[in-house]
């Protein structure tokens, strides 16, 4: 029943958010803003996380296929498309949806129970529309660009693995990530995190704008924010890749 | 004129507005009073829409408001300013920029225009430069209920609703806030729907409900 209710008035509220701004320059003021906090500042975060994990993948490949039957460029190529097609889209937008979303949900969250909200509508704003527009445009927007930027960071962080340990070698790797590459899959990932993004982001501001009562209550919007979310992540994942790759 | 009439308003069953009707006259102070708790936000909310309430009507001046359109409840929204319980002063902004906030978005004036009259309002309720540039969480609680105020009053409304102007006031700064309220409905002629929690004697109209 609940989920009935949710799905129903986050319709609403997406309704109320794709209209035309009120006053466009004030749109225009905003999105730098959410640019810079919501896709900039993510960078820190994707940059070492891919790194690491680009590493670790490569490691793990090379131990798991330790069989002289395999040709050299395996272990580029697994940890390549491993990377392109899960990790820097999926796992990636799973960890965003911890940071942008409870970011999102907890910033609209508090303008709800401090009545800042209402602040805005009393002036005769649409408030669902300037404050959560800019959010998820300028999130759709950056994603992209973090995705092949994990993307790029990850095969990264695997070549290091090449060229500080006896693990692989340099030649191997770069071997294996040339080898049989499918552009589509970078399109494919891309796609898959515009869905992600959008998730993300709505569903934050769903979750902080119908927030009621204090501090506490806004906490529980931004975790319901980001376990809600992950869980379409992974359900859209479904659908895309089904969509995508069969 | 705001008349109010047969006004029902419940959340998940719990009654919190029943049968009110009161009439707001243009030009003066109304004030409504009553218990903490009674419902007297929960009123002012509903006269302004951000509440829909189950029935009843609230006219302005005969346009019936749970009758009205969104886009004609925005278009009347225009005309009214409202200091909330909290102040509710955008956190993310100075001083300034939220006095200047609904003149950025309405009004058609030039960028000095705009400036010249958010700084006539912010004297208006004896704030200084030094303040200007200060966030909400850097000022005292009697200053952002001015800063509320400047910022309800920028763009001239005709309606003026105030929650609590001065709770959780010391005596002095409530009197002197009092005191601005009653200046500023006589400068600017608005209607002016004041909810206190006690009675003073700048008040001329008592509505009381729920007791
Ligand atoms: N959004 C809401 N959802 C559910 N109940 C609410 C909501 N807003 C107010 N109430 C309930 O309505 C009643 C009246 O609340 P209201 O805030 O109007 O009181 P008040 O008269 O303004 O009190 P105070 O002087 O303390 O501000 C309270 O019992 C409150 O629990
Ligand atoms: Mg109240």
């Amino acid at each position: 029943m609940n989920i009935v209710k949710d799905i129903g008035l986050y319709s609403l509220l997406m309704y109320r958010v794709f209209v035309k701004p009120d006053r466009g320059r004030m749109f225009w003021k905003q999105l730098p803003k959410e640019l810079e906090k919501l896709g900039l500042a993510s960078l820190p975060i994707v940059i070492i996380i891919s790194i690491f994990i680009g590493a670790i993948m490569t490691i793990q490949t090379k131990l798991n296929t330790e069989n002289p039957l395999l040709p050299t460029y395996s272990t580029g190529l697994v940890t390549r498309d491993t990377l392109l097609l899960e990790f820097s889209s999926t796992i990636m937008c799973l960890i965003l949806a911890g940071k942008v979303g409870s970011n999102i949900a907890s910033e609209i969250g508090t303008m709800r129970i401090t009545e800042q909200i209402d602040a805005i509508e009393i002036m005769g704003i649409n408030s669902a529309n300037y404050l959560i527009l800019p959010k998820i445009t300028a999130f759709v927007l950056m994603m992209p660009f973090l995705v092949i930027f994990s993307m790029a960071i990850g095969l990264t962080g695997g070549y290091l693995v090449g060229a500080f340990s006896d693990i692989i070698t340099t030649a191997d790797y770069l071997l294996g990530i040339q080898y049989a590459f499918i552009p589509y899959y970078v399109f494919y990932s891309v796609v898959k995190s515009l869905v992600f993004a959008f998730l993300i982001s709505s569903v934050a501001a769903y979750y902080g704008y119908n927030a009621y009562g204090g501090a506490l209550d806004v906490g529980k919007a931004s975790t319901n924010a980001v376990v809600n979310s992950s869980i379409l992540i992974l359900f859209f994942n479904l659908l895309v890749t089904n969509l995508m790759l069969n | 004129m705001i008349e109010v009439s047969h006004l029902f308003k419940s959340f998940d069953g719990e009654q919190v507005l029943k049968d009110i009707s009161a009439v707001f006259e243009t030009g003066k102070c109304n004030m409504i009073i009553g218990q903490s708790g009674s419902g007297k936000t929960v009123l002012m909310k509903s006269i302004i829409g951000l509440h829909r309430v189950d029935s009843g009507k609230i006219e302005y001046d005969s346009r019936n408001l749970p009758d009205m359109r969104m886009r004609d409840i925005r278009r009347l929204r225009r005309e009214v300013g409202m200091l909330f319980q909290g102040s509710a002063l955008f956190d993310s902004m100075t001083v300034m920029e939220n006095v200047m906030y609904p003149l950025e978005m309405f009004s058609s004036s030039t960028r000095l225009e705009m400036e010249n009259r958010a700084k006539f309002c912010l004297d208006r309720v004896n704030l200084n430069e030094h303040s200007y540039h200060l966030f909400p969480s850097e000022i005292s609680g009697g200053m952002q209920k001015r800063v509320a105020i400047a910022r309800a009053i920028a763009l001239n409304p005709k309606y003026l609703f105030c929650d609590e102007p001065n709770s959780g006031l010391d005596p002095k700064t409530s009197l002197i806030i009092d005191q601005l309220i009653y200046e500023i409905t006589h400068e600017f002629n608005i209607k002016d729907l004041n909810d206190f929690v006690f009675a003073s004697e700048l008040y001329k109209q008592v509505k009381k409900i729920n007791q």
